[in-house]
């Protein structure tokens, strides 16, 4: 199988390093010793049927689970991060955005409060965890101006600098699709996690969404993690792609090689004569306990 | 006609509604049986009970025609309704002014007044029917309305809670004002600083606190006691008390803050009751359920109020060169709560617009989310944990001085629920909310003693109106903390 032949050889200069991460729940194997590398500047694709396991790798990836096995090598330029072995909300001070399947906005704050949140650890440090802000101190109003700088230039970036101020929750599902992704670029993330930000869109506002990715990998010169569906979006931005099925690498490549890949086409397309069951029962069992 | 709004539609379904009114009318009496019906009565050698079948059958039939009222103008039928409510309610008004009212099935004054007052409603609902054709204001427009009213307060609170505040300095010196009315007011002033505090906790920080009495009573208790042991002075031990509750409140919420929803309720709840059972059973330390007398009276920043100081020292009207009274100190009181209180606000106002509370509102949206941006989600509970007791305990001192004696007996869970009720209905996290909630809540009750035993159902029969009528609670409408277009208008509520 193509998977076992895939050794970690994306070399250590890779932003991000996954290395044998496998996570179990119960009886059900969801990802089974899955090793891949994010590097800088380029867009990662992580596709693979429904319940492949490409959301529990996000979610160990930024702290909600933790690894059975494996670890998460972060490379930041005053050395390695552990993943693993931190919070959550650590992970995210490291520098690691992420954005959710089904989308998580603080819907009752309206669009910027929910950008200034983003930018909550860089604000309490400069209000000295609300002394200064208390006072209100020039030093803490210049922090905060700043901080509206950056909301205002996310904004302008998707488009939605005049309904700033409705609430989040207001927003068409389009514009919360992408004010989650400009939501997670406010922390100023060195690697940015995306599942599925094309879910639910329409041809227009994925094509808008494709562009705002590229303008991030190039402009902003981060990492990017996409999980993805929709195969145009994949295969039009992705500059590397690993394919999982149950669990499992089966595939990964340039995207042009992933597609020709049969493993791939088999995985997608299903086959009557695979005899591979075990998986499946195995996962029916995780489930029911 | 244009179509822009459906056209009345007059359809009567007469059975139906007989069947709907029978059923409101049936329910009424089956609640007024038992209820109404029969009063117990002290008699000599055992109690004796009072029949009143004439009130209990007067609720039904007034239930019953009100609910037809309803139903008549649900199904296009306006002026039937507006003639027979008006007629109704100028009969009633009638009598009641000419104080002919002894006719009456119902005794007392509020409630026939009450019955008047739906009466009208009744009435000023048929004629707006008339006027607009739309069969039913439906429940999202008088959503609206009431969302516009609550902008209107928060757009208001520029020039409203300025108002409010000078009433609230004015209040001592208005006509009415006498010492009865002053220790209302002191009271209600207490529970707003309370409902403040506690919406820091449950209206910003969304962290359901059934035990925030507890702090109350750590502040209470630690303000008497560093006052009798160490003979601390009020102003020195106020802020002493505070730390102290809300190192209570972050010892307590730091096991407890894991946990959400439900289970931190539940967990609060725990810990209110558990601090009140220590209060009744460590008696060496807090003299348990005898309680904590002879804490010492505020002093007007060391002149005390009293007829004659001791030696050497000099007295508030001395200072002042006026002669003494005895409510003085009362007035004094209301102007430490109120100015206690409006510390409370205005921090919180502050808080609100800074980081620190702007992780509290995200937590309560959503902690996963708050988590994947850095948000350390214990921590920013535990300062809104922290704060809110503090406030909690600074209220409790005040408590403790205004009383001069203390005991477990006043920090029941009962207080939280009141205190939890007045941030409810307020409408979570607005700050104007909860003085109009304390204001109903506790003061209402007091001045509607005439309803006697039925005081509590009354205020019962309240709460669920309005949580029918407004979920969300009376004022609730969040302004952003902060805007990006500064001339940015209101959106429309929806
Ligand atoms: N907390 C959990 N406990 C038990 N099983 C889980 C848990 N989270 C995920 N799983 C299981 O792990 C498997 C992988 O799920 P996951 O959500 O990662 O799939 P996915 O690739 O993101 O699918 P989709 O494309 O539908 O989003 C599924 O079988 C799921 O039921
Ligand atoms: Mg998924």
């Amino acid at each position: 199988m193509s998977a076992d032949a895939t050794t970690v050889t994306a070399g250590d200069a890779a932003l991000l390093r996954v290395e044998h991460l496998t996570i179990r729940f119960g009886g059900l194997i969801a990802v089974d010793d899955l090793s891949f590398a994010a590097q800088d500047r380029e867009i990662t694709a992580l596709i693979g049927p429904n319940g492949a396991g490409k959301t529990t790798v996000f979610n160990c990836l930024t702290g909600f689970y933790k690894p059975s096995v494996g670890r998460f090598v972060l490379n930041l330029a005053d050395g390695p991060r552990y993943l693993e072995r931190m919070e959550g909300f650590d992970i995210a001070r490291a520098g690691v955005a992420r954005t959710f399947q089904n989308i998580r906005l603080f819907t009752g704050m309206s669009v910027l409060e929910n950008l200034l949140a983003a930018q909550h650890n860089k604000l309490m440090r400069a209000s000295f965890f609300a002394l200064a802000g208390l006072l209100n101190l020039r030093s803490y109003r210049r922090a905060e101006a700043e901080a509206v700088e950056l909301a205002r230039y996310w904004l302008d970036r998707i488009g939605l600098s005049d309904r700033a101020d409705i609430n989040a929750g207001n927003l068409p599902y389009g514009d919360q699709r992408r004010l989650e992704i400009a939501r997670a670029m406010c922390i100023e993330p060195v690697l940015l996690c995306l599942d599925e930000p094309a879910a639910g869109l329409n041809v227009r506002e994925s094509a808008e969404l494709n562009a705002l990715l590229a303008y991030i990998r190039d402009e902003h010169r981060i990492a990017l993690l996409l999980i993805e569906h929709d195969m145009s979006v994949v295969m039009e931005i992705s500059d590397h792609v690993v394919v999982l099925d149950y669990g499992k690498q089966i595939s990964a490549g340039s995207p042009a090689e992933v597609r020709k890949d049969p493993a791939v086409i088999r995985a997608y397309l299903g086959e009557e004569e695979d005899a591979e069951l075990p998986p499946i029962i195995e996962k029916d069992l995780g489930e029911g306990s | 006609m244009a179509v822009t709004t459906l056209p009345a539609q007059r359809t009567l379904d007469v059975p139906a509604v007989l069947k709907e009114c029978g059923l409101a009318a049936f329910v009424a009496f089956a609640l007024a049986a038992p209820m109404v019906g029969l009063e117990t009565l002290p008699l000599t050698g055992g109690l004796g009970i009072n029949t009143r079948f004439g009130a209990v059958a007067y609720a039904a039939v007034l239930v019953f025609f009100g609910r037809l009222g309803f139903a008549l103008l649900r199904a296009g039928y306006p002026v039937p309704v507006l003639i027979a409510s008006l007629v109704f309610a100028a009969v009633l008004i009638s009598l009641l002014l000419t104080g002919a009212d002894q006719i009456l099935p119902f005794k007392s004054l509020i409630l026939n007044w009450f019955i008047a007052l739906l009466a009208v409603v009744i009435t000023v609902r048929a004629a707006w029917a008339l006027h607009r054709p739309t069969a039913e204001m439906a429940a999202r427009e008088r959503e609206n309305v009431m969302d516009r009213v609550g902008i209107a307060v928060l757009r208001g609170a520029r020039w409203l809670g300025p108002l409010a505040i000078a009433v609230a300095i004015a209040l001592p010196f208005l006509p009415f004002a006498d010492r009865r009315f002053l220790d209302l007011a002191i009271l209600v002033m207490t529970y707003v600083m309370l409902g403040w505090g506690l919406n820091i906790v449950v209206g910003l920080a969304g962290l359901l606190d059934l035990g925030y009495v507890a702090f109350y009573a750590v502040g209470a208790y630690s303000f008497a006691l560093l006052a009798l042991h160490f003979d601390l002075g009020f102003w020195v031990s106020l802020p002493l008390a505070g730390l102290m509750a809300a190192g209570a409140g972050v010892l307590l919420g730091f096991p407890v803050l894991r946990l959400r929803g439900d289970y931190l309720a539940i967990v609060t709840l725990g810990f209110g009751e558990m601090i009140r059972i220590i209060l009744v059973n460590w008696y060496s330390f807090t003299n348990g359920p005898d309680g904590l007398s002879g804490i010492p009276r505020p002093s007007f920043f060391g002149f005390p109020f009293t007829r004659r100081p001791a030696e050497g020292t000099m007295s508030f009207h001395q200072l002042f060169d006026v002669d003494f009274a005895s409510i003085q100190r009362i007035i004094f009181l209301y102007y430490v709560i109120l100015v206690l209180a409006l510390v409370t606000n205005m921090f919180t106002l502050r808080l609100r617009k800074l980081p620190l509370g702007r992780a509290w509102e995200a937590l309560r949206e959503d902690e996963v989310a708050c988590r994947s941006l850095g948000i350390n989600p214990t921590n920013t509970k535990l300062t809104a944990f922290g704060i809110g007791a503090m406030f909690a305990g600074i209220a409790g001192s005040f408590f403790a001085t205004r009383q001069g004696f203390i005991s477990p007996e006043s920090f029941t869970f009962i207080e939280s629920a009141i205190i939890l009720s007045i941030v409810v209905l307020g409408g979570m996290g607005s700050q104007i909310g909860v003085v109009v909630a304390a204001i109903l809540l506790i003061g209402m009750p007091e001045w509607f003693r005439e309803l006697g035993q039925f005081r509590m159902l009354a205020f019962g029969a309240g709460m669920v109106l309005i949580m029918i009528w407004r979920p969300r609670g009376l004022l609730a409408h969040r302004d952003p903390t902060i805007r990006l277009n500064r001339d940015g208008d209101f959106e429309a509520p929806g």
